[in-house]
């Protein structure tokens, strides 16, 4: 069996074009049910970001070709944006998908469970059930061994990060939301997710601050009254279209006595910003501006991308060994038919010295079909590694023929 | 057999405190590493205390010497109750050098091997030797999680762009662990002192220096308590005064045992 990849991602194929090839996940399903049809293997891997169909088949070039069709059937403009792969090179890219190391973002690890429920969705059998399973085992194996995944790749996230630093836990944790714009509202799911409360949402109109505080579970403040909210916040995220400052240091100064110590993380995601940078000279009080937050994002990135370096060589020696396997795989039937020959042998001539092994009680005969199986197995292990090393070598046919030729294993059957 | 047991004991220490380093410019195996020598060493030298133990006539850390043997057990005991999750293992850079010096000086002052007869009654010497060694090694924890507060806050002040490369414990933790480690510590602190104080009036024995400056340090670690859970102290000004009441514990082992253990 040949593994065949055929498909195509943001590398190749712009976001117009990638949209037209997307998939359900029913219609990946199907997808992958219907190149499986005749015997062959099939999984269909579809995200925002790739359609990539993975085929087990006999006849390489037909599988290849069933799939471009298929791809094409969706979006005829997308052939001149496939990438075609196959066995060793097509399971390493596998591989790297699974590991983030081809992700729009590095060490992302969405991609992982994304591959996991394409190989659930898919139809397999040997070949890509083992190669999907390697898949999933190796993004485990880089996420594990490496920091490729452990730093926050957007905005949101490092301002997220951050209050972790600060808080730990965000679980009870209180934001104040200061302004009810979109980039509040996503700052705020951010940090929800966490764990986080949205206890106020405080903003110049006061039917936006309702309808987002009601959206979130939290209180609305007039922008006026956000001092209020300040005693209480753990977090501060700020997003107004303000021209001039909506909080100094004064006012935050003054919510200090009430806050007895604790300490207090202000986020300004806003051009031109809400927050008075002075607050950041306060004791207890850390103020992180938007050009911070990207500076902080960068170098988190600078950092994934030092880490694949690490995860690539992780990667790598993972592909060499699905291909050992894989080669191997075509010298199994020699090996096996060698090994039925073999024992066939030593049960024919224990049937011929039956006369002699009469005589001998039970325990006397086991000994003697243990002594003839240790035999054939000692006389067969090294040709078995040889085989199974010419294969991972790309000689494992020419040694698999020579094999049956010798031993004149399949002549019966001729 | 106490030498075979505290050259293994200093090795695996050290290679923490190498390991620890390691960890501090790459994070990944050299961190492991310090983190099982860690544990190793401490096995090391617990079998240690428990040969000094059977084979000494009473409490065998009377001395200065093996004072500071038990110190340093009891340290790195506290250390490796939290230490060994990885955000903490900067506190390793900390705790295990000073570890590694401090059995060192413990043996030459012959802390280490097997001791004598004692003048005091075990019971006694356990009670305030030992409650007093607990309590200043909670309070050397607590001021190496607030030099790692104040380390990492600084950084949050800085806006360091690499804030988040490395896994530290939050602000947060940090400053809570400490107070719990000196709520727990100051109680065995008080305990020993008393146990001391019954001592001297029984034997009427003058107060020496070394008494003064442990019950100014109670008064210090009394002072964090209090104004913690009274005034709301928290954060830098917590930390400060944890490296101060850290600096009596240094002078109180460090430099006036002479005018207690003679």
């Amino acid at each position: 069996m040949r593994l065949v990849l055929v498909g195509t991602s943001h590398h190749r194929a712009p976001i117009e074009l990638r949209e037209r090839v997307a998939l359900e996940r029913e219609q990946a399903q199907g997808l992958a049910a219907q190149l499986a049809e005749g015997g062959r293997e099939a999984v269909c891997l579809a995200t925002c970001n790739r359609t990539e169909l993975y085929l087990a088949a006999a006849d390489a070039e037909a599988a290849e070709l069933d799939a471009v069709a298929v791809l094409a059937e969706l979006e005829p403009e997308v052939e001149r944006a496939l990438y075609r792969l196959r066995d060793h090179a097509a399971a390493l890219h596998l591989f790297r998908v699974a590991a983030g190391l081809d992700s729009l973002v590095p060490g992302e690890g969405e991609i992982l469970g994304q591959v996991r429920t394409a190989h659930e969705l898919g139809t397999t059998s040997t070949l890509l059930d083992r190669v999907f399973r390697q898949a999933v085992h190796t993004g485990r194996k880089v996420r594990a061994q490496t920091a490729i995944g452990e730093s926050p790749a957007s905005i949101s996230g490092a301002a997220a990060a951050l209050a972790e630093q600060v808080f730990g836990d965000l679980a009870g944790c209180s934001i104040l939301l200061v302004g009810a714009g979109k980039i509040s509202e996503q700052s705020a799911r951010s940090l929800r997710s966490r764990g986080a409360r949205i206890s106020f949402v405080a903003n110049r109109s006061s039917d936006r601050a309702e309808a987002l505080a009601q959206r979130l579970g939290a209180a609305a403040l007039p922008l006026e009254r956000i001092e209020d909210g300040l005693a209480e916040a753990d977090v501060v995220v700020a997003s107004t279209s303000s021209q001039g400052f909506v909080l100094d240091a004064a006012a935050v100064a003054r919510s200090l006595r009430q806050r007895r110590g604790r300490q207090l993380l202000l986020i300004d995601l806003a051009v031109p910003r809400d927050l008075d940078p002075e607050i950041h000279d306060l004791d207890g009080c850390y103020l992180y501006d938007i050009d911070d937050l990207e500076a902080i994002v960068a170098e988190t990135l600078s950092g994934r991308r030092r880490e694949a370096e690490r995860a690539e060589a992780l990667v790598a020696a993972q592909a060499e060994k699905f291909h050992e396997w894989h080669a191997s795989l075509e010298v199994v039937p020699a090996i096996a038919s060698l090994r039925a020959r073999a024992e066939e042998i030593r049960e024919a001539e224990l049937r011929k010295a039956e006369g002699l092994l009469g005589r001998l009680d039970e325990g006397q005969r086991r000994a003697v079909e243990a002594v003839t199986a240790q035999i054939v197995n000692k006389l067969l292990h090294l040709p078995t590694v040889r085989m199974k090393q010419a294969a991972a070598a790309a000689d494992g046919v020419l040694y698999a023929e020579a094999v049956r030729h010798l031993f004149g294993l399949g002549e019966d059957e001729r | 057999m106490a030498e075979l047991l505290f050259w293994p004991a200093l090795l695996l220490y050290g290679e923490a405190a190498v390991g620890y380093l390691g960890d501090a410019r790459r994070p990944g195996a050299a961190g492991r590493a310090a983190t099982w020598g860690v544990r190793l060493g401490w096995l090391a030298q617990t079998a240690l205390l428990v040969v000094q133990a059977a084979r000494s006539d009473g409490f065998p850390w009377e001395t200065w010497a093996g004072s500071l043997n038990l110190f340093v057990w009891l340290i790195v005991s506290g250390y490796l109750i939290w230490g060994c999750r990885r955000p903490y293992r900067l506190l390793g850079l900390v705790v295990m050098p000073l570890a590694v010096v401090l059995l060192l000086v413990a043996r030459a002052g012959g802390g280490t091997g097997v001791g004598g007869e004692s003048r005091y009654s075990s019971l006694f010497l356990l009670l305030h030797v030992g409650l007093v060694l607990a309590a200043f090694a909670g309070f050397t924890l607590a001021a190496a999680l607030s030099g790692l507060y104040l380390w990492q806050e600084r950084r949050l002040k800085l806006r360091a762009v690499t804030i988040l490369r490395r896994p530290v414990p939050a602000l947060a933790t940090l400053d809570a662990l400490a107070l719990r480690t000196v709520a727990w510590s100051l109680p065995a602190l008080t305990l020993g002192l008393g146990v001391g104080l019954v001592r001297l009036v029984l034997d009427r024995d003058r107060i020496d220096a070394l008494v003064i400056a442990t019950g100014v340090t109670w008064l210090v670690w009394a002072a964090y308590l209090w104004l913690r859970w009274s005034s709301g102290w928290r954060g830098r000004r917590a930390a400060y005064l944890a490296l101060v009441g850290f600096a009596l514990v240094i002078v109180v082992r460090l430099a006036l045992p002479a005018t207690h253990f003679a």
